[in-house]
């Protein structure tokens, strides 16, 4: 099946290939050549990064991928792999958002524009602009709302989580990160839920990523299947250790902020606000 | 097609698209919307997307007139929009898919699946024992739900149900979904109880009941049964005994023969006297005559009381069916000899059989809309409910009436004979995906806070290559102004 593309209702663009899907959205008298320039842009994406799917597949700091979306994956994940295992496949649903969103950009006229790749969303905002997102947990509850400014250097959104059928080695049911790029907001939404954890905690089961998904990048590691009940001290203490991670990718400038979510329990990591002497440093 | 697999042990290959990706039994491949199933490629229902966090539309345009059609109005736009976007083979992402709410350019909603919450209640029209109440009900081994209260002249099953789809072990989870979904979309399962029988359920079909397909259900008890036909019985034989595993009624005893002056026969039968001319626990539960172990019916009856019997007395036993009946007359020792039966009184036995109703097993389906369903039609799930329960809005399942559970939340049963043949898919979380539909006018779907801004007219939904049935008989169309309880002038 080739690549698709539709007009969803709010003069949204829909493109999917195989398991991506994009909603995508723009505002500026560019529109219509944005749409055109995105579509085109998608069509040959999806083969691009297939013909790399092993390297990428692969951990982290190994052979340097030549696609431009898969240099978008590998250099999110390279500034994580000491602290972490990680493979370029978590940060591909930023790095095809970031890369969409690119070409977008490239064809001009656009006051704003989104590229939202599955939750993982690529920004662009023009001077003045701002962009508003609703953060909503798995019961639909809204859990808060962030307002990103043009200048506010934050190019993506992510969240990642427990929710659907994915695989995480965490028990978070949602981390939202603010990052430069949706590229690195991928990688770190990631890696952040998959430390909100209790490690050889008997309420969390566990199996073989490869199991579920035979050819899971994760391989045999285990990820988390269910969790039991959890106390609120232990929903604490596995919030604080995600906190922790997020903290520290916040101190080494890799992220701007993180909110994180588990059991109707939050932790929010705000984005540092910049001083006007920093904002005209 | 253009999905063509490859196996590879117990895994098959998609190459719907060039990801190629293997996927597991049970499992869905990186896209969510093929899966394996039982070793098959399968396209998962569009209204999977639903289970992504998707929109349901609402049945709208109240203005525009119903055309006979259930129109699922809200599969071709859930299909349209398949945006509910996931990348589980990639990396742990959740479900998202963004939506447009007034004062917010995007929601992102992290959700799992709908009615994970759900299971079926199953009527089964039979007399016959298949277990004790309470006793574990299996598919393939796995416990899926269990016996529940009897009905008049019917078995009860509970299936299902969260505990089962998600609380227990992962084959436990899968084949409680594939039981229900198979269920649901009026295929046959063969169900095991516990300490009872082998059921072979199909809406809408007679039970097969450790082998033997049930024909009628019972005209009554057969206490009930001596009071429908004592009058008939009467002028052709000296006692009748209505084999019962509940009740089993002897007419010389009854009110019924008492009345109609009946003289006291001195046959006796088994079991614990309940009122005069009816008896408990003739025998153990079973499936043999009205639901009793019971294959030869000789077998409840103690020897006559000799100071009040009288050879040459005619004796007809019966079941609640009148499926299985005998006949006989006492000899010289009062012992009951099979004798030829009299037309009179066989056509009496004809008429308890006519008078019970074709058995069949009926199957509800029932589940909760969750909040992640209900935000999918407005953004204050709350006011949705609300809106139900003031019955402002119409639920219905695949165009058939919906019965709304009282209390909170929106719980719902429908049956599935009503509703459109497959209507119900799952997805590997597991749970099922059934369609659901709530129907309002325009201004009290913007009232409830409502996507307005999605509502699409109906003639933009209907493409040519869509499904068209017919609606069920006897349900009113949910946009009826009768499903709805408007102010006056309103």
């Amino acid at each position: 099946m080739p690549a698709v593309a539709a007009r969803l209702p709010g003069d949204r663009l829909h493109l999917q290939h195989g398991p991506i899907d994009l909603v995508i959205g723009a505002d500026g008298p560019g529109r219509e050549a944005a749409f055109a320039a995105a579509a085109r842009r998608f069509a040959p994406l999806l083969d691009e990064l297939v013909a790399e799917l092993p390297l990428l597949r692969s951990p982290a700091g190994g052979v340097r991928p030549v696609g431009p979306v898969a240099i978008r994956m590998a250099d999110a994940v390279q500034t994580h792999c000491r602290r972490h295992f990680v493979t370029p496949m978590a940060a591909v649903a930023g790095a095809v958002a970031d890369e969409v969103l690119a070409s977008m950009v490239a064809s001009g006229g656009l006051m704003r524009a989104y590229v939202n790749d599955g939750g993982d969303i690529a920004i662009h905002l023009a001077p003045g602009q701002a962009y508003r997102s609703g953060v909503a947990g798995l019961d639909a509850t809204a859990l808060g709302a962030v307002t990103i400014r043009a200048g506010d250097g934050i190019g993506g959104i992510a969240t990642s989580g427990r929710g659907g059928r994915s695989q995480s080695f965490g028990i978070a049911d949602s981390v939202t990160v603010l990052a430069a790029t949706a590229a690195a907001a991928d990688a770190a939404a990631t890696l952040v839920a998959n430390s909100v954890d209790l490690p050889g905690h008997p309420a969390v089961s566990r199996t073989p990523a490869r199991l579920l998904q035979p050819d899971s990048d994760l391989g045999d590691r285990p990820v988390t299947v269910s969790v039991g009940p959890l106390s609120s001290d232990e929903t604490a203490a596995a919030l604080e250790r995600g906190l922790a991670e997020a903290r520290a990718m916040q101190a080494a400038g890799l992220i701007a902020g993180a909110a994180l979510f588990l059991r109707g329990a939050a932790r929010v990591l705000a984005p540092v606000p910049k001083t006007e002497a920093l904002c005209h440093a | 097609m253009t999905e063509r697999t490859e196996r590879m042990a117990d895994k098959i290959r998609c190459d719907a698209c060039p990801v190629l990706c293997y996927i597991a039994e049970g499992r869905a491949g990186a896209c969510d919307r093929y899966a394996n199933h039982g070793g098959a490629l399968v396209r998962l229902d569009p209204l999977t997307v639903i289970e992504a966090g998707g929109e349901t539309v609402p049945f709208l345009a109240t203005e525009e007139e119903w055309d006979g059609d259930i129109l699922r109005a809200n599969r071709p736009f859930i299909t349209a929009v398949g945006a509910g976007t996931t990348y589980p083979d990639y990396k742990p992402a959740p479900f998202i898919v963004s939506q447009e709410v007034e004062g917010v350019d995007m929601v992102t909603v992290v959700t799992e699946g709908i009615f994970s919450y759900c299971g079926v209640k199953v009527k089964i029209d039979t007399d016959r024992h298949i277990g004790d109440e309470r006793a574990i009900v299996r598919a393939e081994g796995e416990p899926i739900g269990h016996v529940m209260t009897s009905e008049y002249g019917s078995k009860m099953l509970s299936l299902g149900g969260v505990e089962h789809l998600t609380g227990g072990t992962k084959a436990e989870g899968r084949v409680t979904c594939d039981a229900l979904l198979r269920l649901c979309n009026r295929e046959a399962v063969e169900l095991t109880v516990d300490g009872g029988a082998t059921v072979v359920v199909q809406a809408g079909q007679a039970p097969v009941i450790n082998g033997v397909q049930e024909k009628l259900m019972r005209v009554g008890c057969g206490s009930a049964a001596i009071g429908m036909f004592a009058t008939q019985w009467a002028p052709h034989v000296d006692e009748v005994i209505v084999v019962d595993d509940h009740i089993t009624g002897v007419l010389s005893e009854h009110q019924a023969g008492r009345m109609l002056d009946i003289p006291h026969t001195g046959i006796r039968v088994t079991g614990r006297k309940s009122t005069p001319g009816r008896y408990f626990q003739v025998a153990h539960p079973g499936t043999g005559w009205g639901g009793t172990d019971v294959e030869d019916p000789l077998t409840i009856l103690k020897p006559a009381d000799p100071k009040v019997a009288w050879p040459g007395l005619r004796l007809l036993m019966v079941s609640t069916t009148g499926e299985q009946w005998a006949y006989y007359i006492l000899d010289e020792n009062l012992v009951p000899k099979p004798a030829e039966i009299t037309p009179p009184l066989l056509a009496s036995v004809e008429r308890v059989a006519e008078n019970c109703e074709p058995s069949v097993c009926s199957v509800l389906f029932m589940g909760g809309a969750g909040g992640s369903l209900r935000a999918g039609v407005t953004e204050n799930p709350v006011k949705l409910t609300r809106s139900v329960k003031e019955a402002l809005t119409h639920v219905s399942c695949g165009g058939a009436r919906a019965y709304v559970w009282p209390g909170g939340g929106i719980t719902v049963m429908a049956d599935v004979m009503d509703m459109p043949t497959n209507s119900f898919g799952y997805v590997p979380t597991p749970a099922l995906v059934a369609p659901i539909e709530f129907t309002m006018r325009r201004s009290d779907y913007a009232a409830l806070g409502g996507h307005v801004d999605r509502v699409v007219s109906a003639s933009d939904v209907v493409k040519p290559g869509i499904r068209r049935v017919g609606p069920a008989p006897r349900h009113p169309d949910p946009r009826h102004a009768g499903n709805f309880d408007w102010p006056k002038g309103g």
